[in-house]
Parts: structure tokens; sequence; C-alpha cells
């Protein structure tokens, strides 16, 4: 039997608001299958962040755990898990220094060295081929983003986590990014677990939705069977 | 003008105090009137120095009297008074308290033993309380703006910090940068003070010094010694917090505590 790559098992996150407990994400239980593309879908507040920082642990879950490849992952090392977990913010957050710093930035955390070849051609998969010796801080949003997402592939992630992406760019950037991110997901056979607000984007980029409300999971299967759940 | 109105020694300096409070107090409501609100707690603290400053003159006449060893339970005491005044800067950083005091302990403690052994501070309760005290001060300002500092460059950069986390970094290489602004940052202060030392300001042990009686080269020379050690006891006091600070800010599966 093939084991789902990445499934949560009622993933419960509480935290304690002016002394009483408020869950932010609660249950959320569902299945996905290596390679496939699940979109986190809901209004702002839902819990889809929340729940995106306990996949790769930068948040505790309360209860509940997630299992990556049947295992759980609560005895993995932190670090080890994120690295397996790539994960682009909603704002890239670049560190001062060149690109090609930033790209090299993960593969050094484990004593990798990444060769200007290697970082050449993840520039050149995102689009800034030549774009290695320039400072990060002088780059517009569009092409900041592609760096975070070409920094985030340094690492060699079979899972990757976007936090909604392309909600901080304009038209033309959102579009640009988003059928990168689609490509490069499909070209690298990654598992994906994509948040955005964008119903419509959802549509277009993924195999499966989970719709969360008020943190709760109203409903998980594929974009089109939820199609009026979604767009209710 | 004061000395045609006040003709004992105490009834003078009372007299100096309660006109440079009034001055204080009015630069605070002035402050307040600009949007900083001080005029609540710059009143409570001059209240409350002037209260301390009396006890300890009064403690310290019946003290002089003493051995040099009765200097360390005095000493020992203003650390632990300072690390809980450090702790009010940084409260949201868990055990501030044991923090502060191993970072003091580490940097005006160690100086102050160390330069005694030297000779450096002469063992005499008349040369330690003076000169202990104002390291361990100078260390307290120093160890809440490193505090203070790197709490700010929490708020202002998680998104960077979890960044460097959720790409696989350690949690003493993601805040690195920032232990190292606020390292910078809270010994300005300490560094000026000797860059400035002679030509911007003549501090008030070397003035004490020469009317006391001292060459005022040798007066010069020592105050570039308490300088010094304040500056050491600065840096080891943030030296140790660098190390001790991450494991308070996130919690022991690597996760921010603390975020902006």
């Amino acid at each position: 039997m093939k084991l789902p790559a990445v499934e949560c098992a009622q993933l419960t996150r509480t935290v304690s608001v002016a002394g009483s407990a408020r869950a932010l994400v609660q249950d959320i239980t569902f299945q996905l299958e290596r390679g496939l593309v699940l979109a986190i879908l809901g209004p702002s507040g839902a819990g889809k962040t929340s729940l995106l920082r306990m996949l790769n642990r930068l948040d505790e879950p309360t209860s509940g755990t997630v299992l990556l490849d049947g295992q759980d992952y609560r005895p993995i090392p932190p670090q080890e898990l994120r690295r397996h977990m790539g994960m682009v913010m909603q704002r890239p957050y670049l560190f001062p220094g060149t690109v090609a710093f930033n790209i090299q930035y993960g593969p050094a955390q484990r004593g990798v060295s990444l060769s200007q070849l290697q970082t050449d051609t993840l520039l050149e998969q995102v689009g800034l081929a030549n774009y290695g010796s320039q400072d990060a801080r002088t780059l517009s949003g569009g092409e900041s983003q592609r760096v975070a997402i070409a920094r985030a592939l340094a690492n060699d992630p079979e899972v990757l986590l976007l936090d909604e992406p392309t909600s901080a760019l304009d038209d033309v950037s959102k579009q640009a990014v988003e059928s990168l991110l689609s490509s490069l997901v499909h070209a690298r056979h990654l598992t994906c677990v994509w948040v955005t607000h964008d119903r419509a984007q959802a549509r277009r980029v993924a195999d499966l939705a989970v719709l969360l409300e008020a943190g709760r999971q109203v409903a998980f299967g594929q974009p089109e069977t939820l199609k009026e759940l979604i767009d209710a | 003008m004061l000395k045609l109105l006040f003709h004992t020694e105490l009834s003078l300096g009372l007299a100096q105090a309660v006109v440079v409070a009034i001055t204080a107090i009015l630069v605070a409501i002035l402050a307040s009137r600009r949007g900083a609100p001080m005029q609540r707690e710059i009143p409570l603290a001059l209240l409350r120095g002037l209260v301390q400053i009396l006890l300890i003159g009064f403690l310290l006449a019946v003290l002089l009297r003493g051995p040099w060893w009765t200097a360390l339970p005095l000493l020992v005491g203003m650390i632990l008074m300072a690390a809980n005044i450090v702790r009010r800067r940084a409260r949201e950083i868990p055990e501030t308290y044991t923090l502060s005091l191993i970072c003091l302990a580490a940097g005006a403690g160690v100086v102050i033993a160390v330069m005694t052994l030297l000779g450096i501070i002469t063992p005499d309760i008349r040369m330690l309380v003076p000169v202990g005290s104002m390291v361990i001060a100078q260390n307290m300002n120093i160890q809440s703006l490193f505090l203070n500092r790197f709490l700010g460059e929490l708020r202002s950069h998680t998104g960077e910090i979890e960044s460097a986390l959720a790409l696989g970094a350690s949690t003493d290489t993601a805040v690195s940068p920032y232990l190292r602004a606020a390292f910078h940052a809270s010994l300005i202060p300490a560094t000026d003070n000797l860059r400035s030392l002679g030509i911007v300001w003549i501090p008030g042990i070397m003035a004490g010094m020469i009317l006391s009686g001292s060459s005022p080269v040798y007066a010069a020379l020592y105050q570039f010694v308490i300088l010094s050690m304040i500056f050491t006891a600065g840096g080891l006091s943030c030296l140790t917090a660098t190390y001790l600070v991450p494991r308070r800010v996130f919690t022991h599966n690597q996760q921010l505590r603390i975020r902006g």
C-alpha cells in the first residue's frame, strides 16, 4: 500500500488569549499523496497560515500530529524536518547580501556549499539568470519572491509549503509567479501545500483542496467537486 | 545663592537635590507634552534614587569603619538589585532575572573580583564600594540596552528569523545578526565614553581624586582604568547573554516564542 507523503491527523493548535483557550486550528485531517498539490482555502483568520506553520513545525501542534510517509514527524529534529519541507512565505524576507548568498543560505546550514553552476541553474529556473551578484535589497517584489522560491528549492525539499506566495504581488507578477511555481512543482514532482484565499487560483493550481472556516475543516476533496462550497 | 540660605552641609545638600529634581520634573513635563509620557516615571525614579542614595550614604557611614570584606555583601546586594532592574526591561524573555543575574555576575562580578585580586582595585571598603558600584551600575545599563535592543530586533525581524529557521538554520544562526546588532548598540555609550574621555568630559571620580589630593596624572590614569573596567564588564555580560538568550527565546523545538 502506498503511504501518503503528508498526512494530518486531527491536527489542533490552541493558544491562550487573555487567559482563555482559543483554537486557531482544530481537528484537521487529510491525506496528500506524493506529487499532488493541496490548496488550503478559507477566509482571513480561518487558520490557513497556522495550519501551514505546523506542517514544518514553526508552530507546535497542541494535539494531533503530522505523518510524513507514514511516520510521525515529532521525533524528526526540526532542522532536518524543515530542510525536507521547504517554505515560501507571503513576503520573501531576503537576507542582506547578494542574491547568490540567499540561494546558498539553506545548503550552507548543513555544511553544503552550493556551486556557482548550481546557483546559476536555480536562478535560471526562476527566470533570474545573471542576478547572482546583485544586492538582494535592490530587487522588485516579484523578483524577490522568485529568489525566495529558488532559495527554498536550493535545499532540494520533497514537500513545498507556500503561504500565499502571490498575494503581495501586483497582477502581472502574480500570474508569472503562479505559473513559475506550478511548473517547478510539476517538473520536480514536489508534494505541495499551497495556502491561498483566491478560489480561482486554487482551482488552477491544486489537485485537492481543504476548506477551513474558523479553524475547522469544512471540506476536503477535489477543487471541482467542492466548487459550490468554495464559491459559497 | 543656595549657600546664603542654607548654612549646614546637610541642609545645603537637600536644597540642591530639590532644585535639580524640580528641573528634571519640568523636563519630564515638557517631554510628556511632546508625546513622550514621562511625567509619572521620572518623579518616581527621582524619589526612589534619592531615598536609595541616602540609605547607602547612611550605610556607608557605618560600614566604612568596618573591615574590607563588609563590602562583599553590599556589592552582591547591588548585583541582585541590578538584575531585578534589568529584568523589567525584558520581561517577555523567560527567566530574565536568572539570565540578568548570570550576565551581571559574569561581567561586573568577574571584573571586580579579578581587578581586586590584581590590586587594581585596592581591597579597601572606601575603594571597593564606590568603584564596584560604578562598574555594576554601568554594567546594568549596558545589559538593559542589550536586552531591550535585542527584543526590538526580534520583533522587527520575525520574518527573517523564521525564514532562516524554515531553511534549516539553527536557532543561534537565525538570531546571530540581531544579537550582534544588540551587542554593538549596547556598548556604544561605553565606547563613546572612552573615546571622549578628557576631550568632552572629565568624569567625577577624577575630579574627586584631585580634590582629595591625588596627583592629576594618577587621577586621570585611574579614571581611564575605571572606564576600561566598565567597558570590559559590559562586554563580558553581553557576550554571556549572546550564549544564554537564544535558549530562552526559542522553544526546545526551535520555535520562536516572541514574535513581532
